[in-house]
This record gives structure tokens, C-alpha cells and sequence, in this order.
């Protein structure tokens, strides 16, 4: 459930393009045709879901203050997490390029379709903020990490894909000279972002009743449950 | 002649304008977008960013005969993440509140394409003082785009300007409020920095067809 959460959350609530602008470089640079545009957003899902693990292990066991302990007690004060851009990015380009270098040789007709996009990705904000996103958000465990990875990359994907949908179309309409091409992508994109906005209370409604439900399948937090409900009285009162 | 001859002045002036990165190259949109609710953030992110380019392209210009052409992507992005720690550790220790503000978009320098992109496309080919010009240039040009729409969402959405109301008080029905202005929320959500942009462009192209794209 914790999963489908936070999935749905990353596709559709917190969308990478339209509430936080990631990745918007070559969002608006590759969306001229959709059959390019499903090309990167394959390859972005695909890299989220790998360096979004990455580095949270990185994060979790090497950067985090007090993150050196499993090394021995005189680590434990250490705090190294002004080093975490650098890591971010360093995994993120070698991965990028191992990811490359394996699928050429395994799947040559993968790196046909993927293989051109890949060396764009090293620099697309999506990939970096998904990892610094996941670092600023505590997201707890490797599992829900790597869900957050794949869902933050569909998000993405289904963004480019809808523009590219669009643009394709426009080209037939009447669209004032200097509007075209990049103006109207913005404002078409803005409303876009207004659109999914709608989907903003999605989960506010479900969170709720999930949270009653674990709480009173959990014998042992039952007591907080009914701690909370006699605070909840007595505001009442 | 004097410190800057004619063509280092058009490095400096031409991404202000006619070939700015933001509207004409469209570099560095991210950053651009998401954090111009306030004016205050904007003009740290500017001046964040003319440090990184300026200070980056020199850098890279200054390696570029001893970078290996494979690695130097890699190379590249080392230096600029380097240059983000600095800014992001200076913020934290002055202005602890805006770092939270800006949150994860400091970090978000390092891919800013415009940095990138001015590497590949002027420090690696150019010296040192030139790509220094070019450097300072292309984040002005930057600057000015984030400061003007962060101007008017702040204006138009909370009626202040870095914090301080400039159109009276909404509560108390001053100034402007008192023939019934109000202020427009609207301009405080994110999908509205894109139509601003959207609509900069409009302007600018219409004030200057030779930058009209066809479909």
C-alpha cells in the first residue's frame, strides 16, 4: 500500500515536470516528435530506477551524519553530506555510461532506440533532482526508493508524451507568428501543470483512511490510537 | 579601446537580449521556473549562478587543452559541482532561511544546462578572460528573465516586493485594496511561471521578428 502510494504520488501529484519543472531542458528540446520523445522517456525511466537505489545506499551508508557507524565507533560522528552533490552526480555519470556500455553489448536493438539519448541524460535535471528529492524527502527504505525512481521516470515520461502528442498536432493550427514553437510550448505546458494540479487531492482523502487501517491492524500502536483519540476528544470539548 | 574591447562588449550584451539563454536558447529552465514565487529568491538564484558560470568557464577554459575530449563531461561536471558547494555552503551559513527556500534547486546548478552548455559551447574553445565575459554574460541574461518574472509573481500574487508590501494592506483595505483590488493567488502556484515565460517570449518576439521560429 506504502508503495502504491507513493507511485501514484510520484506519476501523478509530485510529476516531475509539471509541479517542480525538472528535466524541462530537454523536455522542451525533444518533444518535436513522439516517437523521439518515447525514446528519452524509456531511457529516463530507466535510469531513475537505477541511480534513484544507487544512491540512497550512498546516502544511507556514506553520507548521512552518523552514516560511517557500520565502519566502527570512531566514525560514527562523521558527517560528510556536503559531499552529496558530488556523489550524486559522479554516480549518476558513471552509471550512465555503464548502462550505455552494457546495453550496447547485450541488446544492440535496445541501445539503437535508447543509445542516443543516454549520454543526454547525464545532464538532465530530472535524474539529479529525483536523487536529491529522495534525499531531501527521507524517503525510509531501498524498496520505496526505487519505486519513487520508477515513478518519478513514468512521470516524466507521461509528461513528454503528451507534449510531444500536442505539438505534433499544432503545427496545423493558426497560432500567432511570434507564439510559435517555443512560446506557446510554455503556456501550453503551464496549463498542463494546472490540469494535474487537479489531481492534488488524490491521495489527501485516501491518506486518512490507510493510516486508521495499519494503525488498528497493529496491536502495539494501538495505544497511540487511542491516546490520539482522547486528544482528539477533547479538543472537541 | 579601454579594459573591453567592442566584441567582448557583445559577449556581455547579446545574451541579455537577442540571444538570451533562457528565451532564445532555452538553457536552464528548470531553476528558472520553479523557485520565482519571490523576488528575493530570484536574485540569489542570479547571482548563484553568475558565480558558478563565471567562475566554472574560467576553469574549464583555463583546462581545456589538458581535458581529455571522452572524460570531459565528467570533468566538467566535477567543476561545477565543486563551485555548488561552495554557494550552497555560503547559503546555508548566511542566509540559512532562503537555502531552505531554494531547498533542493542550489543543488540543481549542476545540471542546469546552461552551464553545461556554455562549457561545450564557449569555454572549451575559447581563453580564459573571454570565456569569463561570455561566462558573466550568459547568467545576466539568465538573471534578468528570473528577476522579471519573479517580480511579477510576487507583485501581482502577494502584493509585496522582496517582503514589503507595495500595494497597501489586504487585510486593512489600504492603497490599492480599498477600490477593491485583490491580490491573485493564482500567480503564487508553480504552472504559472511557465505562462509568464510564455508570454515574455511573446513580447520579445514580437518586438523583434528576425527571432520568429516557423513550426
Amino acid at each position: 500500500m506504502e508503495h502504491l502510494e507513493l507511485f501514484l504520488k510520484s506519476i501523478f501529484i509530485d510529476n516531475m515536470v509539471f509541479a517542480t519543472f525538472l528535466g524541462m531542458c530537454s523536455y522542451l528540446a525533444v518533444s518535436k516528435k513522439v516517437s523521439t520523445a518515447v525514446g528519452l522517456g524509456a531511457a529516463v525511466i530507466f535510469v531513475l530506477a537505477i541511480t534513484v537505489p544507487l544512491n540512497w545506499l550512498l546516502d544511507q551508508y556514506l553520507l548521512q551524519p552518523g552514516a560511517l557507524s557500520w565502519l566502527g565507533e570512531e566514525y560514527a560522528t562523521y558527517d560528510l553530506s556536503f559531499l552529496s552533490f558530488i556523489m550524486f552526480i559522479a554516480t549518476i555519470a558513471t552509471m550512465v555510461q555503464l548502462v550505455e556500455i552494457v546495453v550496447e553489448k547485450f541488446s544492440p536493438s535496445l541501445y539503437n532506440s535508447l543509445g542516443i539519448f543516454l549520454p543526454l541524460i547525464a545532464v538532465n535535471c530530472a535524474i539529479l533532482g529525483g536523487s536529491l528529492f529522495m534525499q531531501s524527502r527521507e524517503i525510509p527504505t531501498l524498496g520505496l526508493a526505487t519505486t519513487y525512481g520508477i515513478g518519478s521516470g513514468i512521470g516524466w515520461f507521461l509528461a513528454i508524451l503528451a507534449i510531444a502528442a500536442i505539438r505534433e498536432k499544432i503545427r496545423y493550427s493558426n497560432v500567432p507568428p511570434a507564439l510559435r514553437g517555443l512560446g506557446i510550448t510554455f503556456i501550453i505546458t503551464g496549463l498542463m501543470a494546472i490540469g494535474f494540479m487537479s489531481f492534488g487531492g488524490m491521495l489527501t482523502g485516501g491518506d486518512e483512511e490507510t493510516a486508521k487501517e495499519t494503525k488498528s491492524a497493529k496491536v502495539d500502536t494501538l495505544e497511540d490510537t487511542e491516546k490520539e483519540l482522547a486528544n482528539n476528544t477533547k479538543v472537541i470539548e | 579601446m579601454g579594459l573591453l574591447s567592442k566584441k567582448d562588449t557583445k559577449l556581455i550584451t547579446d545574451p541579455l537580449a537577442d540571444n538570451n539563454p533562457i528565451t532564445i536558447q532555452v538553457l536552464g529552465i528548470c531553476s528558472a521556473l520553479a523557485i520565482t514565487a519571490e523576488l528575493e529568491a530570484s536574485i540569489v538564484m542570479s547571482i548563484s549562478v553568475l558565480f558558478v558560470l563565471g567562475v566554472g568557464n574560467v576553469v574549464v577554459s583555463l583546462m581545456r587543452n589538458i581535458i581529455p575530449s571522452k572524460i570531459r563531461i565528467i570533468v566538467q561536471l566535477i567543476v561545477v559541482a565543486t563551485l555548488v558547494i561552495i554557494v550552497d555552503l555560503v547559503l546555508k551559513a548566511f542566509a540559512y532561511e532562503l537555502s531552505k527556500t531554494l531547498s533542493v534547486f542550489v543543488g540543481l546548478i549542476i545540471t542546469n544546462c546552461i552551464i553545461m552548455g556554455r562549457f561545450e559551447a564557449f569555454a572549451l574553445g575559447n581563453g580564459p578572460w573571454r570565456s569569463f565575459l561570455d561566462g558573466i554574460g550568459n547568467a545576466a541574461g539568465y538573471g534578468v528573465i528570473l528577476i522579471i518574472v519573479g517580480f511579477f509573481r510576487e507583485l501581482l500574487g502577494s502584493g509585496t516586493l522582496l517582503g514589503i508590501p507595495v500595494l497597501g494592506d489586504p487585510i486593512e483595505k489600504t492603497g490599492l485594496y480599498s477600490i477593491g483590488y485583490e491580490n491573485n493567488g493564482f500567480m503564487l502556484l508553480s504552472p504559472m511561471a511557465l505562462i509568464v515565460v510564455g508570454i515574455i517570449i511573446w513580447v520579445q518576439r514580437t518586438r523583434n521578428k528576425a527571432l520568429v521560429e516557423d513550426h
